[in-house]
């Protein structure tokens, strides 16, 4: 099939971009939507352009590495699915899109569609951990975990860190992230001991990074490849609002002893 | 070269315990005069670094990714090996021990994979620590699941995402270091080169990803846990960016690569569909404890799977070897999924295929029961295939997936470079032949939570050391060399593309080097890619400019550097006359096409020290000897 391309093209953190249309043809829909890139970039390698840059790694939804906007959705059409994963099959012949990096403050364009998603590890640096110093665990099946309270921490630890909420959020909010990290914790009962510094330095983490204010839109969990569950957010908010009835302790543990 | 493997003496299960006492500490308060580099941030790496910031060394973390948590350790989906026998099944430390120099068709140190074994229990214990979230059971305890090559239930898993969870679990502890400042990370740094002075390494060659900057960066110690080559095929199960340039250009500079031919191929990956293939997908071998492997009976059989009754197929892994049937370790169900193909049986519009059936499953333990323990993997398979796997059956094709082979190191991890320490995939240290399924997981983390934070403590209290500065001649030297091959790969101006030559380099990889080779294949081959590499120097094109965040240019690099490993492996497979694990030379075979060891002449490890541009390499021995595991043809059937 054939399509129509407007690819945002930025040579570098401090130029100015813009959409640049290119045309492809033979684009087979069992193709998925990185390869089809790979082939545009193919082409214009050979007619001595510069490639476009994207983000990727695995190529199988897991790194969270890949993620562009298409026409207007982080990650395109498909629900709960990566770029790396959407297969040319959604589109048809003849159609328009329009492919551009995630937008957000906190998220500066360093080239094409290549984003610095450096904030949320920082995020998670802040306090996104279980301070557990190597050799210093008790024997795995010492504490039994209900399996309820298991699976649900998995499924928020399911995030990949690809930054879609954030592209999604009209606020460019990273709460989704975020709760979903303070969510597993405190599932956990390994997480306990940290669970309200913990929110704590989360959240001035995110505010410090300027990501946008949560307003309860939704959309980050409606884009998100993963369908990490707004539950987590009403978690975060419950934590948040006990965390600030303590006591303001040390946000930040001590350096753990090995 | 002499290679000494350091193996400490004593009894097997006494060994490491004896030589963490005999090792040398460095006292608390000045671990922080001490600097190391550890280039990596995958299971090994990122363990490893934030394991030694919490001894209170200072630590510097290199990655090409954007962030530390997208280490290609993100992907492993089925599990890890622990000898915690939970299951009262019968493991222990020595079977797992067993199972694993077994597995390996004998072709590792028995020295080190004890250590890994002892070790595997402390690492589940970490990992529940940090809060992974493993399978549980209602009863609130950890839930296991079986593997290949084993015989007993111990591989802890997290639904399909084991490695994800595993590595986020490292990722949060190297966070809160890097919070704590114990860590200065590096995201987005590609090491192009290390930095040897008077014969240790000190430092790396680093090129920032953004700017095109070169840096140096000097240490005490190096620790490399770069991951596998094993994209040197081209298509294969690894992340894109997965590339074998650390560790090749630290064999140039005197670090001996072992065992480079050993690779793995893995039988359940989604096969190949088109030419625009950018890579293959792995469907986690832990669907092989449920689903059932077959082909038509016929080579003519071209109905639709539904449609060919029970007495017209062929389950040939339950045939073949009915005491393992649908578990038989990967390489042997590899090479039984080619016959079956080369017979002409293979299924799916290309016929390069097998099915992967649920549906006895499926009708026994109920769709629910399936799609909670394999539903990412049946998504993710649908995605690609646009075939829904709960009605119709998988089809699956091997593809490779592993590198046993790797940089040598000693029984502390280090390789023949004084000072620049190996783990994780990158190493060739515990797999032999062969790795079994879920232990790549375990040795990433034994090697860096529990065994470089000890090592390196050694190396460092023994060595004494200059201080530097980035204006050393040999640091200068090595970033004018970097410069240069820079400069060169943007200056050839060619007409193909750094793809095309992969994409030709890794056909040639697959025909010759791949699931079954022979002397005359392995001799073709070794014409083909210096011929090929050749053509590259010649003929690539590489748009854009140095100084600038650049793919085209850091692909290439890694391109040029798989055109040096490839010929290795082939030499490599050449002259080890035998087959073992993975390694098949159609000559050594069965009548039935099992392989035949020759433990004669080739019961070692071939450490291959590079001799110069031009020059063949020299191809070092260490002997290994059994003195725990009976030598034995290795049987599933
Ligand atoms: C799809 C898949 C599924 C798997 N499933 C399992 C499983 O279920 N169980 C199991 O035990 N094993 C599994 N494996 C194998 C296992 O995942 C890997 O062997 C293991 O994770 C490797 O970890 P590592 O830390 O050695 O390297 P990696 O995770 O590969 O990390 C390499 C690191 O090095 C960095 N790096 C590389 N080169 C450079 C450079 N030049 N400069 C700077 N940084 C560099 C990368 O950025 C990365 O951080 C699987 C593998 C695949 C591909
Ligand atoms: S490339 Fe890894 S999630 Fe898409």
């Amino acid at each position: 099939m054939k399509l129509t391309l407007h690819i945002w093209r930025q040579q570098n953190a401090k130029s100015k971009g813009r959409f640049v249309k290119y045309d492809l043809d033979d684009v087979s829909p069992d193709m998925s939507f990185l390869e089809m890139l790979d082939v545009l970039n193919e082409k214009l390698i050979a007619e001595g352009q510069e490639p476009v840059a994207f983000d990727h790694d695995c190529r199988e939804g897991i790194c969270g590495t890949c993620g562009v906007v298409v026409s207007g959705r982080a990650h395109g059409p498909r629900d709960r699915t990566t770029m790396c994963q959407l297969h040319m099959r959604e589109f048809k012949d003849g159609d328009t899109l329009w492919i551009e990096p995630w937008r957000a403050k906190a998220f500066p364009v360093l080239r094409d569609l290549i984003v610095d998603r450096s904030a949320l590890d920082r995020i998670i640096a802040a306090g996104g951990f279980i301070g557990a110093p190597t050799g210093s665990a008790p024997d795995a099946n010492a504490i039994p975990i209900p399996k309820e309270d298991a699976d649900l921490a998995m499924d928020a630890a399911a995030c990949i860190g690809c930054g879609a909420c954030v592209a999604a959020c009209p606020n460019a909010s990273a709460m989704l992230f975020t709760a979903a990290k303070v969510s597993q914790f405190a599932k956990l009962p390994q997480g306990q001991p940290e669970r309200y510094r913990r929110v704590k330095a989360m959240v001035r983490q995110m505010d410090f990074e300027g990501f946008g204010n949560c307003t309860n839109h939704g959309e980050c969990s409606a884009a998100c490849p993963k369908a990490i569950s707004l539950d987590h957010i009403a978690q975060l908010n419950r934590d948040y609002l006990r965390s600030s009835l303590r006591a303001d302790r040390r946000i930040v543990s001590e350096v753990g002893a090995g | 070269m002499e290679l000494n493997a350091k193996i400490p003496d004593g009894p097997i299960e006494k060994k490491w315990e004896k030589h963490r006492f005999d090792m040398k500490l460095v006292n608390p308060a000045n671990k922080r005069k001490y600097s190391v580099i550890v280039v990596g941030s995958g299971l090994a790496g990122a363990s490893g670094a934030a394991s030694m910031a919490e001894l209170g060394y200072n630590v510097k973390c290199f990655c090409y990714q954007d962030s530390p948590r997208r280490a290609h350790s993100i992907a492993a989906q089925g599990g890890i090996n622990a000898a915690k026998n939970y299951q009262n099944d019968g493991d222990s430390v020595y079977r797992l021990f067993y199972d694993t120099v077994k597995g390996g068709d004998f072709r590792s140190r028995e020295a080190n994979v004890h250590r890994l074994a002892e070790l595997s229990v402390n690492i589940i214990d970490q990992c529940v620590a940090q809060g992974v979230p493993f399978a549980r059971e209602y009863g609130g305890l950890l839930a296991n699941r079986s593997f290949g090559g084993a015989q007993v239930s111990r591989t802890f898993y997290a639904r399909g995402q084991t490695g994800q969870q595993l590595l986020l679990g490292a990722y949060q502890a190297l966070e809160r270091q890097i919070g704590l400042g114990k860590v200065e990370m590096y995201p987005r740094h590609e090491m192009l080169e290390p930095i040897l002075i008077d014969g240790r390494a000190r430092g790396i060659v680093v090129r920032d990803m953004v700017t095109g900057e070169l840096e140096t960066h000097l240490a005490d110690a190096v620790v490399l846990a770069t991951g596998g080559y094993g994209n040197v095929f081209f298509l294969a199960t690894y992340a894109k960016g997965c590339n074998g340039t650390a560790a090749w250009r630290s064999y140039k500079k005197g670090a001996c690569f072992a065992n480079p031919c050993f690779t793995q191929i893995h039988p359940t990956c989604i096969p190949v569909h088109g030419d625009y293939q950018s890579k293959l997908t792995l469907m986690s071998e832990s669907l092989r404890n449920d689903g059932r492997i077959w082909v038509p009976k016929r080579a003519d059989d071209k109905r639709p799977p539904g449609a060919i009754p029970e007495e017209d197929r062929d389950y040939y892994l339950e045939r073949i070897y009915p005491s393992f049937g649908n578990l038989a370790p990967r390489d042997v169900s590899s090479r039984a999924a080619k016959r079956v193909v080369d017979e002409g049986r293979g299924v799916g519009p290309t016929g390069v295929g097998v099915y992967l059936d649920f549906a006895d499953a499926i009708e026994r333990l109920g769709e629910d029961v399936i799609a909670e323990r394999y539903g990412n993997l049946f998504e993710m398979y649908e995605r690609i295939t646009d075939e829904d796997p709960y009605t119709v059956p998988m089809r699956i094709y091997p593809a490779t997936h592993y590198t046993m082979g790797g940089l040598w190191v000693d029984y502390n991890l280090e390789s023949t470079i004084p000072g620049l320490f190996v783990i994780g995939e990158a190493n060739f240290s515990d797999h032999g032949a062969n790795r079994l399924g879920a232990s790549a997981l375990m040795q990433g983390l034994a090697d860096g939570y529990f065994v470089i934070p000890y090592t390196i403590g050694d190396y460092l209290a023994r060595t004494k050391f200059e201080p530097l500065g980035a204006d050393h001649p040999e640091a200068v030297a090595t970033v004018a060399e970097v410069e240069g091959r820079v400069k060169r790969l943007l200056s050839v101006d060619g007409k193909r593309t750094p793809t095309s030559f992969h994409r030709e380099l890794g056909q040639i990889m697959w025909e010759y080097c791949g699931m079954a080779r022979t002397r005359e294949g392995l001799n073709e081959a070794l014409g083909k890619i210096p011929a090929l590499r050749e053509e590259f120097w010649e003929n690539v094109t590489v748009p854009g400019e140095a100084m600038e965040l650049n793919q085209s240019l850091e692909y290439a690099g890694r391109v040029a550097d798989f055109l040096e490993i490839g010929e290795l492996m082939c030499l490599d497979a050449l002259e080890r006359e035998e087959s073992c694990g993975a390694h098949l030379r159609e000559e050594y075979q069965t009548e039935d096409g099992e392989a035949v060891r020759d433990d004669e002449d080739y019961s070692h490890v071939a450490a291959w020290e590079y001799a110069g541009e031009g020059k063949k390499p020299i191809r070092n021995v260490e002997q290994l000897n059994f003195e725990y595991v009976e030598l034995a043809t290795r049987s599933y059937k």
